[in-house]
């Protein structure tokens, strides 16, 4: 059927391309994680040995692997909350703003969205600095200490958290202003004349309506976050004392600056488990209040 | 009263959110040197080029500009080029498997993209295109979001309308280039303003496989110069803008179609 | 701008260079970058034919650039080059052996560098780069904030120093330190562990030394200076301008090398001139040891263009140019004839380097030197934040390096088999 080969040959392309450029990488990394690939082995190819699961066992009991972990748990702990928390309020001012007004405020709020990191993580950095950083000195007039950002371990990564929540809850906001237009009016009357407050109104009509784009827009942006590297490759090169190297950073590091790559590709995959494993968590537990919300 | 309580909020939010922005342009017009006082000056004393200067001329920033604005040409014409024929074959086109494939193609999406990085670089290593344009461009002709964000709208071409050129005789191809493409002109331009939005921003794999620094693009050039330059904050602030702004300025004008493209999969906008 | 492009051009569809001049790609870091272009100008003057594109690197990402551009096939004809990582690029195949090439010109005379450098060029018996400049570190310090301490020298030992460092602190005034110890430097810890008689790696490179008395001893002196509060906890970035702080006496020592001198001449004001001196390093019982370091030309062995490779090394050895090189940038000359010089002679802070040359010690040679003194600075660093005492940190070290020399053991007993 003549229609039949015309999809073979709309999909082909890309479909090669795909295969050719990530299914194919992927599962050379696996392999690659199995063995001891260095720059010894890129030199040549009898430096190589199969050490079968020694990369991950030995990663397991490396501390900077985990503290990379803890690292990145804590962005996605902190981050997202506060990223989704950000972009839901701004929606709901948003959807009630006036409808002239809703383009401009929109924009603005989107702009960072489209910002290159590296140009906005330069800025950041001074906007940070200790001394003479605009945030120290906002700090300053509201009558509190000024926070040595990027050099003190306990801040570094708060730091880059109030970053990454500016620069990417444009996005959600989006969507999420979206997904509350599609809510009609109606519906808040009902409750309205039933006597709900603004409140209960939120919780009853508004919560319930939005809680499946909600949940999408959590899972993608956790998804997400688990993949930081940029910010802390421009803005503090993982430092102080590594409390902003991320789970990437550190296979950036094994990878292209010390090409231990069977190592970094064991770290990569480790990274992909994780993040199976905690989507897979967030959805069977979001499928789980559900089922409780109907019986 | 509400209303403009909300409207008060909302202006607050705005200028935090642009503060950065504006200042960024603020200090790239200060003299070398007058952004590290205590208190932090909002606006320079006297406005100046110099910043810009000594970027284009000395550290090849404008070449810099130029090669991003190439690479990111090519990445939308390559995105549209692959992707779109794609995105229509996975909506309206029947071939065994069709619909398990796409569904694979979605699940793939939970794999970080950095897993494939290292064998990919290798491949090109053994290709010869390590420190060249085609290694930066070539893994990222496909791309399952772009193909879904087609396949979302090629939904919506009417089947009568296809069926009914194809009893007339016409074949695939005419049938793509005649009715498929004329409706999904506005994803089109969707799909090139993220894929051009996307390529321009691109920091890790270009920094990855460009050697040569006349072949930089932006954020590369950008993130070396912040590593030598390290005390010279207005200079930095002048690489920004310049790296900033031209992306910027393109959002602000085809804002519908970018965001039309990120309410694509979510809300059916 | 068009010759960007079209090399650009013909880059993107991964050809190999035109025909016409040979363009020799020479890469090279920080200050010595911006500074060759204009050696490299009269070079292209002197030979028709040959072009030759600087590309400049920032110290922070050359490293893993040289690495990346060895992997993927992308390395230049010639490089500048840290002495310590030529172990690493010779043992992966990298580099141009040197040794026929030197040994019949007359324009690199081996006996005239000084020995101890022409030695780190050399691994497993054969030249694979040619001593560009040396580079070592030493005290450069506030003699005029010294003097109100009470001293009128700088010190000889490190109970002297310490003593020193003490009393400037105490100084009344704005809040001030003693010495600045940046915290993403190795080698101020470096400097001080060279102290120790025990090498840093034992076994040939197979193992971790820093349990050793001495390496103890000088991590003991690095951590008070912090728990003293005579040094910042703080990074080079953190200071914001170095040399502005070193003007204000934010501190008054600092551990660092020649190429500060002209940037203190450049960067601090006319009155703090005759403010500040340089002087060796001050040793555990009296004069100290610093590091053999400095930088070298080396030839990559994919280059396509040897012959001009090795020809614009032979300019850049000159004793002339090599004088005319020190004026640019500061850079220290590593040869004996281009410290002939008159501006080198009457400096006195130049003359404190010349003394403490006689006075370096190689770090280990071993390709994965590297990566272990990143580990030092890592656990400097928290060791100084208080999360490692002496002795831990010592036993945290051997145990980081033991695992990193792995499989240079394994290589090495597969060598020995053979």
């Amino acid at each position: 059927m003549r229609a039949k080969l015309a999809g073979w040959m709309f999909a082909g392309p890309a479909l090669l391309a795909l295969a050719v450029f990530f299914f194919v990488p992927v599962a050379a990394a696996f392999l690659l994680s199995l063995t001891d690939f260095d720059i010894y082995a890129v030199a040549s190819r009898e430096n190589v040995r199969f050490v079968g699961a020694e990369n991950y066992l030995r990663l397991l009991q490396t501390p900077l692997f985990w503290k990379a972990l803890g690292n990145t748990a804590f962005f996605v702990v902190i981050g997202v909350p506060l990223s989704v928390g950000t972009s839901l309020g701004t929606a709901l001012l948003l959807d009630a703003a006036h409808a002239k007004l809703q383009g401009f405020f929109r924009t603005a709020l989107f702009s960072p969205v489209v910002t290159t990191l590296v140009g906005v993580a330069v800025i950041w950095r001074y906007l940070l600095h200790t001394r003479y950083g605009l945030i120290n000195h906002g700090l300053e007039l509201l009558g509190l200490r000024p926070v040595d950002w990027l050099g003190d371990p306990r801040w570094a990564m708060p730091a880059i958290v109030l970053f990454a929540v500016w620069k990417s809850f444009g996005y959600n906001m989006i969507i999420l202003l979206a997904a509350l237009q599609t809510i009609p009016e109606e519906l808040y009357e009902a409750s309205r004349l039933e006597g709900a407050s603004a409140v209960q109104q939120a919780r009853m009509v508004t919560l319930p309506l939005i809680a499946p784009t909600l949940l999408l827009v959590s899972t993608l942006t956790m998804a997400g976050y688990f993949q930081l590297f940029a910010e802390p490759y421009v803005m503090t090169q993982g430092g102080p004392l590594q409390s902003t190297t991320s789970v990437l950073y550190f296979m950036y590091d094994e990878g292209f600056k010390w090409w231990n790559l069977g190592s970094a590709s064991a770290v990569a995959f480790l990274l992909f488990a994780i993040i199976l494993a905690v989507t897979a968590g967030q959805a069977a537990a979001a499928r789980r209040l559900r089922w409780s919300e109907e019986s | 009263m509400k209303r403009a309580a909300v409207h008060i909020a909302l202006g607050v939010i705005a200028l935090l959110t642009l503060a950065p922005i504006l200042w960024m342009v603020s200090v790239s017009f200060m003299s070398p040197g007058e952004a590290a006082a205590s208190p932090p000056p909002l606006l320079p004393r006297e406005a100046t080029l110099g910043n810009y200067r000594q970027l284009l001329a000395q550290a090849g920033m404008g070449r810099a500009f130029l090669n991003s604005a190439l690479l990111a040409t090519c990445a939308a014409l390559l995105s549209l080029a692959f992707n779109v024929t794609a995105g229509y074959a996975f909506a309206k086109l029947h071939f065994t498997g069709r619909d398990r494939i796409f569904r694979g193609l979605l699940a793939a999406l939970v794999i970080p993209g950095q897993v494939a990085m290292i064998p990919v670089f290798l491949m090109l290593k053994s290709a010869g295109l390590v420190n060249t344009y085609l290694g930066v461009l070539l893994p990222a002709m496909a791309q399952v979001p772009g193909i879904f964000l087609v396949r979302q709208y090629a939904v919506s071409v009417p089947d009568s309308l296809l069926e009914a050129a194809r009893i007339d005789g016409a074949g695939e191809g005419r049938l793509f280039r005649s009715i498929v493409l004329p409706s999904l002109a506005p994803i089109l331009v969707t799909l090139a303003v993220l894929s051009f939005l996307g390529s321009w921003n691109d920091f890790l794999w270009p920094l990855i496989v460009l050697a040569d620094d006349r072949l930089y693009t932006l954020p590369v050039a950008l993130a070396s110069l912040t590593r030598e330059h390290v005390p010279d904050s207005e200079l930095m602030m002048a690489g920004s803008v310049i790296t900033v702004l031209p992306v910027l300025a393109l959002f602000l004008l085809l804002q519908r179609y970018y965001i039309r493209g990120l309410l694509a999969g979510s809300v059916k906008g | 701008m068009t010759r960007g492009w079209a090399a650009a051009a013909v880059l993107a569809c991964g050809c190999s260079a035109p025909q016409g001049p040979a363009v020799l790609e020479l890469w090279a870091m920080g200050r010595e970058g911006e500074v060759v272009a204009e050696l490299a100008a009269d070079f292209e003057a002197s030979h028709p034919g040959v072009r030759v594109h600087v590309q400049q690197l920032p110290w922070l990402s050359a490293h893993e650039k040289l690495l990346t551009a060895f992997v993927g096939d992308a390395t230049p004809d010639v490089a500048q080059m840290g002495n310590t990582w030529i172990p690493e690029m010779a043992a992966l195949g990298a580099l141009q052996p040197l040794d026929a090439m030197a040994a019949s010109s007359k324009a690199v005379p081996r006996d005239d560098y000084f020995q101890g450098i022409w030695d780190t060029n050399v691994a497993g018996g054969a030249l694979y780069g040619v001593p560009w400049y040396v580079d070592t570190r030493l005290l450069f310090y506030r003699s005029d904030l010294l003097a109100q301490a009470g001293y009128d020298h700088p010190p000889r030992t490190w109970d002297e120093w310490l003593k020193m460092l003490e009393a400037i602190q105490r100084r009344p005034g704005p809040e001030h330190y003693a010495v600045l110890l940046p915290l993403n430097e190795f080698e101020p810890l470096l400097v001080l562990g060279l102290n120790a008689d025990e090498p840093l790696l034992r076994d040939g490179g197979r193992f971790g030394n820093f349990r050793s008395a001495g390496f103890r001893r000088s991590m003991g002196m690095y951590l008070r200076m912090f728990e003293e509060k005579l040094a910042p906890r703080a990074t080079n970035t953190q200071i914001a301008n170095v040399w502005n702080e070193f003007g204000r006496g934010y501190f008054s020592f600092y551990i660092t090398g020649p190429w500060n001198i002209g940037e203190f001449k450049r960067r601090l004001p006319a009155e703090l001139q005759g403010a500040w001196a340089t002087a060796p390093m001050p040793g555990p019982e009296g004069p100290g040891v610093s590091s053999a370091g400095g930088s070298s030309l080396v030839v990559f062995r994919r280059s396509k263009h040897p012959r001009e490779a090795w020809q614009l090394i032979e300019m850049l050895s000159s004793p002339e140019v090599q004088r005319r090189f020190y004026a640019l940038s500061g850079n220290l000359p590593p040869r004996r004839t281009s410290w002939q010089d008159p501006a080198l002679q009457g400096d006195a802070r130049a003359a404190a380097f010349f003394a403490q040359l006689e006075r370096v010690k190689p770090v280990p040679q071993v390709p994965e030197w590297e990566r272990i003194a990143t580990e030092l600075r890592l656990v400097g660093e928290m060791a100084v934040h208080g999360q490692l005492t002496v002795d831990a940190a010592a036993a945290e070290l051997d145990a980081r390096a033991d695992r990193i020399l792995e499989k240079r053991r394994w290589m090495l007993d597969r060598e020995a088999r053979r």
